[in-house]
């Protein structure tokens, strides 16, 4: 189902958390809400679900005005940043709580129940405690937990925030081909922008209680709006008001004299990717990225001085 | 290692304090209930008056902890889930009846709840004039058992809940109180013991009358008076006994309820 957030404000004394705030996710998409720490992610994603009361504006969901609707009866599946497991139950409980809430019969709940701990691969796991699964696993309890009632919205807030780098890889894999097979609208906080490009169709990115834009990663990248998206997507150079990419920064061989002069001051190897730290003749410094290869080819070394060709810069009105 | 150094060190001391404090006073108590022999004993804490003093000690005690379970519970939430105007306040006045001295405690309760009651309540020299002393005096243990808990508890969990289809009612069935269990259970002990061993409060309001509203620990204080120390031992012993029993009961539960929780 597709959700709209008509012009939603929220206040919380003094402060605004959400200010004028409006967006669409597509029916089936997989979106992700991007933005720093405060910018109000969480409380969009907490009033999408009914967790939350917007102070105006309108949340619709399926075509189907919810402003007002409890939480209960949203139809929405929340997965919460630091899973809210039901500690007294057993995993089977937990998964089991949303149907059992429905007083559906008990061979039913079972089986689906099954069904779910094998998608969310924790089977044998089911008679354990939350306080006996690693953080992954308590993850993908929380997800079959809110999956089980069959959402017409998934909502995630953070849920890679709390779990170490592998781990975090791996569920976002996992994530992105679990969307594929169920495509359910799926909605997920995030404030680390690699993340969101690797696994988003599309992304909304949000500052300070607004969204600055949206659009896929690509759209995002190539194309941002304003200084904040493209400072915040991606690498980037800032000289005075002017952006550039660090790829877009090209290092020319010795011999040419086309360029700007440059001292290197200190290289940075990335496995693939090397990072040039760069002083320009003007005493502005940015980085370049290149590849190992063309590192190897140019022969980059610290103290040398060589010459650099700068991309048009982009510069943002206001 | 220093760990186990310190272990040592801090069981060590916890067996002296216990032994100092608990083990030896409740040896001699042993020793002289034990003087005149089991059948002795036995006769002391069957008595008559004195099997209606401890029956009457027990029903009012449980009934007394049964109430705070549930109030308790409920002035615990309040205080901790409303915002009212004067809420610290409030607060601060659940921890008087831990501050005075009970037959303060007793005295200013005859004056309201007794003959002449400026509210026109009199349950003085009744066995309701048992429960409401009992009820002051043990209302903080539920309250500051469950408050802490309560705090602490994740209301994302209540979220969850929520968001998976549950109405308000059926998040404080499954949800909540499941999770205060344990807290709930252990002020219930302490108000239990509490509720056995009271003396103060009850002396005064309840005219100790045999058979009425004379409580085990009112009762051993005639015995002791009257210089039946054997007596007033045996029946303290017969207290002592129900209460480990209960407690070790108690803790049971929590336990099993908490084991997944903590
Ligand atoms: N219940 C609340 N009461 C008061 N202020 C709140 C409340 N909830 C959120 N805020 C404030 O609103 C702002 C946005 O909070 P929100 O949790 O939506 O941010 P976020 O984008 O999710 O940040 P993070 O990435 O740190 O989770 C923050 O400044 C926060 O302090
Ligand atoms: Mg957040």
């Amino acid at each position: 189902m597709a959700i709209e957030v008509r012009n939603v404000d929220k206040r919380f004394g003094d402060f605004v958390a959400l200010d004028d705030v409006t967006m669409t996710v597509g029916d089936g998409a997989l979106t992700a809400l991007l933005g720093p720490s405060g910018s109000g992610k969480s409380t969009l994603l907490r009033i999408i679900a009914g967790l939350e009361t917007p102070d105006s504006g309108q949340v619709v969901i399926g075509g189907e005005d919810v402003t007002s609707s409890a939480a209960r009866t949203r139809g929405v599946g929340f997965v919460f940043q630091h899973y809210a497991p039901f500690k007294h139950m057993s995993v089977h409980d937990n998964v089991a709580f949303g149907l059992s809430v429905r007083k559906r019969p008990k061979d039913e709940i079972a089986e689906r129940v099954k069904e779910l701990l094998g998608l969310v691969r924790l089977d044998g796991l089911a008679e354990r405690y939350p306080s006996q699964l690693s953080g992954g696993q308590l993850q993908r309890m929380a997800l079959a937990r809110a999956l089980a009632v069959q959402p017409q919205v998934l909502l995630l807030d953070e849920p890679f925030g709390a779990l170490d780098a592998q781990v975090r890889a791996e569920l976002r894999e996992w994530l992105r081909r679990l969307h594929e097979e169920i495509h359910v609208t799926t909605v997920f906080v995030t404030h680390d922008q690699e993340e969101a490009m690797e696994v988003a169709e599309q992304i909304v990115v949000m500052n300070k209680g607004r969204i600055e834009q949206a659009g896929s990663p690509r759209h995002l990248y190539e194309s941002p709006t304003n200084e904040f998206v493209m400072s915040f997507i991606g690498p980037v150079n800032r000289i005075g008001d002017a952006f550039l990419r660090p790829h877009d920064i090209q290092i020319l061989p010795e011999s040419d004299g086309t360029g700007t002069e440059a001292l290197i001051e200190r290289v940075v190897h990335l496995g693939f990717e090397v990072r040039v730290e760069l002083k320009l003749h003007d005493g502005r410094d940015v980085w370049a990225q290149v590849t190992r290869e063309e590192a190897r080819q140019l022969e980059l070394t610290e103290g040398q001085i060589l010459s650099v060709r700068l991309p048009a810069p982009r510069v943002f009105s206001s | 290692m220093p760990a186990r150094g310190g272990g040592a060190l801090g069981k060590g001391l916890l067996g002296i304090y216990l032994t100092a404090l608990v083990l030896l006073p409740i040896a001699a108590l042993l020793t002289k209930a034990s003087s005149g022999g089991t059948s002795a004993f036995w006769r002391e804490i069957t008595s008559p008056e004195a099997l209606a003093a401890i029956k009457l000690t027990l029903a009012a005690s449980a009934i007394v902890v049964v109430l705070n379970a549930i109030f308790g519970t409920i002035i615990a939430w309040v205080l901790v889930r409303d915002e009212f105007p004067g809420k610290r306040i409030v607060n601060s006045l659940i921890d008087l009846p831990f501050a005075l001295p009970t037959i303060v405690a007793g005295l200013v309760l005859l004056s309201l709840y007794g003959k002449g009651s400026p509210v026109g309540i009199n349950v003085a020299f009744t066995r309701a004039a048992v429960g409401l002393a009992l009820l002051f005096v043990t209302l903080p243990f539920v309250v500051r058992s469950v408050q802490p808990v309560l705090l602490e508890l994740d209301q994302s969990m209540e979220e969850a809940a929520a968001s998976l289809g549950a109405r308000p009612a059926t998040v404080l069935r499954r949800i909540v109180l499941p999770s205060l269990v344990p807290a709930i259970v252990s002020g219930v002990a302490l108000s239990f013991a509490r509720a056995l061993g009271e003396f103060g409060s009850l002396v005064l309001i309840t005219g100790n009358l045999p058979f009425k509203t004379e409580v085990g620990s009112v009762y051993i204080f005639g015995q002791i008076q009257n210089d039946s120390l054997p007596t007033a031992a045996a029946v303290s012993v017969a207290l002592l006994f129900v209460a480990l029993v209960v407690l070790g009961l108690l803790s049971f539960i929590s336990q099993r309820q908490s084991r997944h929780v903590l």
